[in-house]
């Protein structure tokens, strides 16, 4: 089965309908709106593969399909679709692992009140998110990338009734709104250097060789578009929303913050790489590396099961950004595949210990739990060991060494490699520390004594994601297949240095785990109140990273400070200087009045008391006409005003 | 012209349905409400019917009534409708309807009925006109019915604000009148399409001279500029919204701050298009000013009327943005007219976009207003969206439609402008972006405050759901907001050729 490009606007529409029937099902119709969901992205699933097939047959055709959208002046602003590897790959990707998780939704989401909206607005998401793959246009794009935001804000807040959540919502969205303003005037600035948004149109689209020689690379734009994917995919120093996004229900996590969405920015920088400067891509590279590294620090020092995962999500997208920005799109893309189906299953997991444990997500309080549930205990580990990297069997091992190979082969600087490797170490260690806190030892609370297995709706997911986990080798080894679809061009200068960069990071990752054994392993936790091992030998480094490094509090005494100073002065100036200029006028008006009268005062009644009583009775009554209420004037004169117009026209009508 | 006279009927129907509204004394109130209701419906009806035979691809005036008035002083009775008038005279008739029906249960609303409808026909009348005298008198006679809606069914403060907005617009009116009589003793005309062929062949400048040209420039900018209003001119405008009874703040805002920005297109820019050009950096600043200072500021009000106020500032804002920045650009060397054409259909476009949004939020916290007593502070509220889930829908429509949320109306003129400003002043586009994330700031806020969190303050005992008359008008605008963000052609298509042709003006050859 293949999909033609005229039809691939099929895949985002099946989710969208399905999110229209689950808007207008009546409350309460959760089994409606989860079936529609469930049956939609199928069907898009299918579609996808059909795309993928199409794709398969001719890996270097760009299959777009272009439409106008309205005219404009002599022109039209035109939208498209398009297939290639990397769109049908993405969207594969994205349907599969949404199905299993709004399969494991129905299970967890079964006794909210509003599941129905749940799976409305997942479906909106998993719309937005497909129509930013097939996107051929950065402006429809730019539509679905800001649509992805909102479906995020709407989940993220999904529990508005509880304040953080509503906060974490807002914060969200105005930090990568943040990102999305800079990624628009990327977008204008192409717009009005190239003429056109879309990215493949016959030779006329903006990363087609005729456009980009003319564009001749400019860095800024480059950066701009940056600015979009830094703010989508956490990256610092926006990452701040991210570990926050977490007070979302936890498929929502799985899905959004973790699987798909944050890669958004990811897969915007795979596709418009041939826009990116090698300026621009060293600033990227240096982003990644930085994010990788300040991730998996603070993933260290995290007590919440939730927050772990998000820091990690952190660190894996800036090993994706480095990939990128050392040139290698092909190892991001990859990694970006692998990580998806592993962090979704880690994710998952977790969803399935704080649904057993009644939503205790604090490590500290769980523990104990391998015995009660084997199969997600197992799964888990599955996932844990794709994340840390250990060697051969998972598949994220392969995505790894892609990075740190493409890495290491960088021209520019070797300390992305460093900040990587150590990111390498820090990642086994901390996913250790989850590990064995959560399902080693004996349980420290009461909900984790009683925790009991998810069902399998909820744990058959997390089989098939762990499945998935260990198949993905399958796209790097034994033949680097990955790398031949995407970007044959580049597979050549491969792995020639490449045995003692592998052996090395094996053995770091062995040192990881090796740590964490030692610290939290070994001897598990006994009590949920004892110290934490890390925090009793370096207390202050621990709960500096356990602060998160005290970015928020950074941002709010700058950013904050100084968006709050803005906006008093903008409210000051108003009320004190221009109103306050307007009340001046209005008071010289009531002054000039006064004067008036006084003089009036004055000039009629010297000399006149004594002669004319009358006289000075005139004069009173026009010293009381005069009052300087500037309200008695303005009533006249809109009372002589009216009268004035009609004068003028009935008069001059006739 | 042996047709209906079509255009005199859109503005007189308003006024006519409100000499039989005030000569029904001894009506009900149902009565009067139907009777306001459905003259104001006229607008809409016969806007359909331009719409039927209305061309698109003419790019001047149609539907032109031309008859001699005052031949002694070579007044004419000139109507006559392009895209420009057409999309404001939609936009009329739907936000008057909706207005009214936002003001279902006012008192007195006979009284009410006969001044809104008087509002209406004169806004009509100002969109519609093309010769000063009859134009400047509609100008000047939306004050008055706008001034008794604030004053008599207004706030606390109406009295007040209800005075400044009159002060202030009188005010740069004067200038604006004594400006156009200048014109008049030179050119002796009145006739927007004469003064406009002077203004752009020179013989205006040559007869008034430079300085002469630029005083009267200076006195018709001033009168639009408080109306639309132009940073920092705007200091009427929180007060008057805030005060105004929930359906007046929704026509204030939606279709009298457009009359503004209309002036700028139909007279300031075509027989000033010299001076405009020059006065452009500094205007551009003072758009900037509301459009960064208007979004920033709404972040501090606690009163939600004063906020939507502000947001006003910022989004009419854009329109003068985009206006400025195509008489900035205008005749630059190598000047192609794609941008100039999208900041004008930007412009047009957001006129009517911000139209919908303002009426749909004013209505939305005139609903939560009638909910809690009269209270509409940011604060008097908490977990509104669990109270009421509808009405919270309907609300989230329309914020995300001020914030220019793409999939809804505001989106695509947003981008547009912008679109448009890149191309022809870079550095305004960026700055302007301040105000784009300002608007998300202050919408979020409201949102979150006001409809998240636990149920507190107004919200925390019994609270109603949208229906009756809020849904009868939210669920019109939201579904047209709705329509236009996806298929956005619907209005563009009426509007092209008219900005392609402005733009292709500012071309050199």
């Amino acid at each position: 089965m293949s999909l033609s490009a005229d039809l691939l606007w099929l895949i985002p529409a099946l989710p969208l309908i399905a999110a229209v029937v689950g808007a207008c099902a009546p409350r309460g119709a959760f089994k409606l709106a989860a079936a529609a969901a469930i049956a939609a992205l199928t069907g898009a699933l299918l579609l996808s593969c059909g795309a993928l097939a199409t794709a398969l047959a001719a890996p270097a055709a760009k299959l777009a399909s272009n439409f106008t959208w309205f005219d404009l002046g002599h022109g039209a602003v035109r939208l498209g679709w398009l297939i290639d590897p990397l769109t049908a790959l993405m969207c594969v990707m994205v349907t599969f692992v949404g199905l299993l998780i709004f399969v494991f939704s129905t299970g967890y989401m079964r006794d909210d009140a509003r599941a129905k909206q749940f799976f409305c607005f997942l479906s909106l998401f998993a719309a937005a998110m497909l129509g930013v793959i097939v996107a051929n246009s950065l402006l429809l794009l730019f539509v679905c990338w800001e649509l992805v935001g909102l479906a995020s804000y709407l989940l993220i807040g999904f529990w508005f009734q509880k304040p953080e959540a509503a906060a974490a919502a807002k914060k969200a969205f105005v930090t990568t709104r943040i990102g999305d303003l800079g990624l628009l005037l990327g977008l204008l600035w192409l717009q009005d250097s190239a003429g056109t948004l879309l990215l493949y149109d016959g030779g006329k689209g903006l990363l087609e060789p005729a456009v980009l020689a003319g564009l001749g690379g400019s860095t800024a734009i480059g950066l701009l578009l940056f600015c979009g994917a830094v703010g989508k995919s956490g990256q610092f120093p926006l990452h701040v929303w991210l570990p926050d996004a977490m007070e979302g229900p936890t498929p929502v996590s799985a899905l959004i913050h973790a699987a798909t969405m944050v890669a958004a920015g990811v897969f915007l920088m795979a596709r418009v790489f041939p826009l990116l400067t090698p300026d621009a891509l060293t600033v990227i590279a240096f982003t990644g590396a930085v994010t990788a590294l300040i991730g998996a620090l603070i993933a260290c020092a995290q007590n919440d099961l939730k927050r772990i995962l998000a820091f990690s999500t952190v660190s894996q997208l800036g090993y994706m950004m480095l990939a990128i920005g050392v040139g290698s799109w092909v190892a991001a893309i990859f990694h970006l595949l692998t990580h998806a189906f592993f962090k979704a299953l880690l994710f998952l997991g977790a969803g399935s210990v704080i649904h057993a444990a009644h939503h205790e997500q604090d490590i500290r309080q769980l523990g104990g739990l391998r015995g009660p549930m084997r199969v997600t205990f197992a799964t888990f580990a599955i996932g844990m060991m794709a994340l840390a990297g250990v060697p051969f069997l998972f598949s994220g091992f392969w995505s790894k060494e892609a990075i740190l190979h493409a890495t290491h082969a960088w021209g520019v600087s070797q300390l992305p490699l460093y900040t990587g490797l150590a990111a390498v170490v820090l990642t086994a260690f901390y996913m250790t520390r989850l590990v064995a806190e959560t399902f080693l030892g004996a349980p420290r609370s009461e909900p984790a004594a009683h925790a009991h297995e998810s069902p399998a709706v909820m744990t058959v997911p997390l089989a098939l994601l762990a499945a998935c986990a260990i198949l993905l080798s399958l796209l790097a080894w034994p033949s680097p297949w990955l790398q031949l679809l995407l970007d044959p061009s580049a597979a050549a200068n491969d792995h020639a240095d490449g045995v003692g960069l592998m052996a090395l990071s094996i053995a770091l990752v062995a040192l990881g785990l090796g740590a964490g054994w030692a610290m939290y392993g070994r001897k598990p936790r006994e009590k949920s109140m004892s110290a934490d091992p890390l925090a009793a030998r370096a207390p202050r480094v621990f709960a500096f990273l356990a602060a998160r490094m005290k970015f928020d509090e950074l941002y709010a005494a700058t950013f904050g400070r100084a968006a709050y100073a803005l906006a008093v002065f903008a409210d000051a100036l108003d009320r004190h200087g221009w109103d306050g200029a307007v009340r001046l006028l209005a008071r010289l008006g009531r002054f000039t009045g006064l004067v008036n009268r006084e003089a009036d005062e004055d000039g009629l009644n010297a000399g006149f008391d004594a002669t004319s009583e009358s006289l000075r009775k005139t004069g009173r009554a026009y010293s009381r006409a005069q009052t300087g209420d500037a309200h008695g004037y303005l009533l006249m004169i809109a009372f002589g005003f009216v009268v004035l117009v009609f004068a003028v026209l009935f008069g001059g009508a006739r | 012209m042996n047709k209906l006279p079509l255009l005199s009927l859109l503005v007189f129907a308003p006024w006519a349905g409100a000499a039989v509204l005030a000569s029904l004394r001894g009506a009900g109130l149902r009565a009067s409400r139907v009777v306001a209701l459905t003259s104001s419906l006229s607008t809409l009806v016969l806007a359909a019917l331009v719409l039927g035979s209305f061309e698109p691809a003419r790019t001047a005036p149609q539907f032109v009534e031309r008859h001699a008035w005052i031949a002694a002083l070579n007044v004419h009775y000139h109507l006559g409708l392009d895209g420009l008038s057409l999309v404001l005279v939609v936009l009329t008739g739907i936000i008057a309807p909706a207005a009214l029906l936002a003001s279902w249960s006012v008192g007195r609303p006979r009284l009410f009925g006969v001044l809104f409808l008087t509002l209406q026909g004169s806004a009509l009348g100002v969109f519609l006109a093309l010769d000063f005298v009859h134009w400047f008198l509609f100008w000047e006679l939306s004050l008055v019915p706008a001034f008794f809606l604030i004053k008599l069914w207004g706030g606390p403060g109406a009295t007040r604000a209800a005075y400044q907005f009159v002060i202030y617009t009188i005010g740069g009116s004067a200038f604006m009148l004594v400006g156009f009589a200048a014109m008049f003793a030179t050119t002796g005309s009145l006739d927007f399409q004469q003064l406009a062929q002077h203004g752009a062949d020179g013989s205006l400048a040559a007869k008034l001279g430079a300085g002469g040209m630029r005083l009267v420039f200076l006195g018709v900018l001033l009168g639009l500029a408080v109306k639309a209003p132009l940073w920092p001119l705007h200091t009427w405008q929180a007060p008057a919204y805030a005060e105004a009874p929930t359906g007046a703040s929704m026509f204030l805002s939606a279709v009298l701050a457009k009359m503004g920005v209309y002036g700028f297109l139909r007279i300031l820019w075509p027989i000033f298009p010299q001076q405009l050009h020059d006065a452009a950096p500094c205007l551009l600043a003072l758009a900037l000013g509301g459009i960064v200072l208007g979004a920033w500021a709404a972040l501090r009000q606690t009163d939600l009327k004063r906020m939507i106020a502000y947001s006003s500032l910022n989004h009419v804002g854009y329109c003068l943005l985009a206006l400025f920045a195509v008489t900035f650009a205008a005749g630059r060397p190598g000047l192609t007219g794609e941008a100039a054409t999208a900041a004008l259909a930007g412009t047009i476009l957001q006129m009517f976009n911000h139209g919908l949004s303002a009426a749909a939020l004013f209505c939305c916290v005139g609903v939560l207003e009638s909910r809690a007593g009269g209270r509409r502070g940011l604060h008097d509220f908490g977990g509104v969206r669990t109270a009421a889930p509808l009405f919270a829908g309907l609300c989230g429509v329309a914020l995300f439609s001020s914030l220019g949320l793409p999939g809804l109306n505001g989106f695509v003129g947003e981008f547009l402008i912008f679109r448009g400003v890149f191309g022809l002043s870079p550095a305004s586009a960026a700055v302007a972006c301040l105000g784009l994330l300002g608007t998300a700031m202050f919408l979020l806020t409201f949102w979150q405050r006001v409809f998240h969190g636990p149920r507190a303050g107004a919200a925390a005992g019994e609270f109603a759901d949208a229906r009756g008359t809020d849904l009868a008008v939210l669920v019109p605008l939201a579904a047209l907001m709705l329509a236009l963000g996806v298929a956005p052609h619907l209005l563009l298509q009426f509007i092209n050729p008219l900005v392609t042709a402005w733009a292709g003006h500012l071309v050199l050859p």
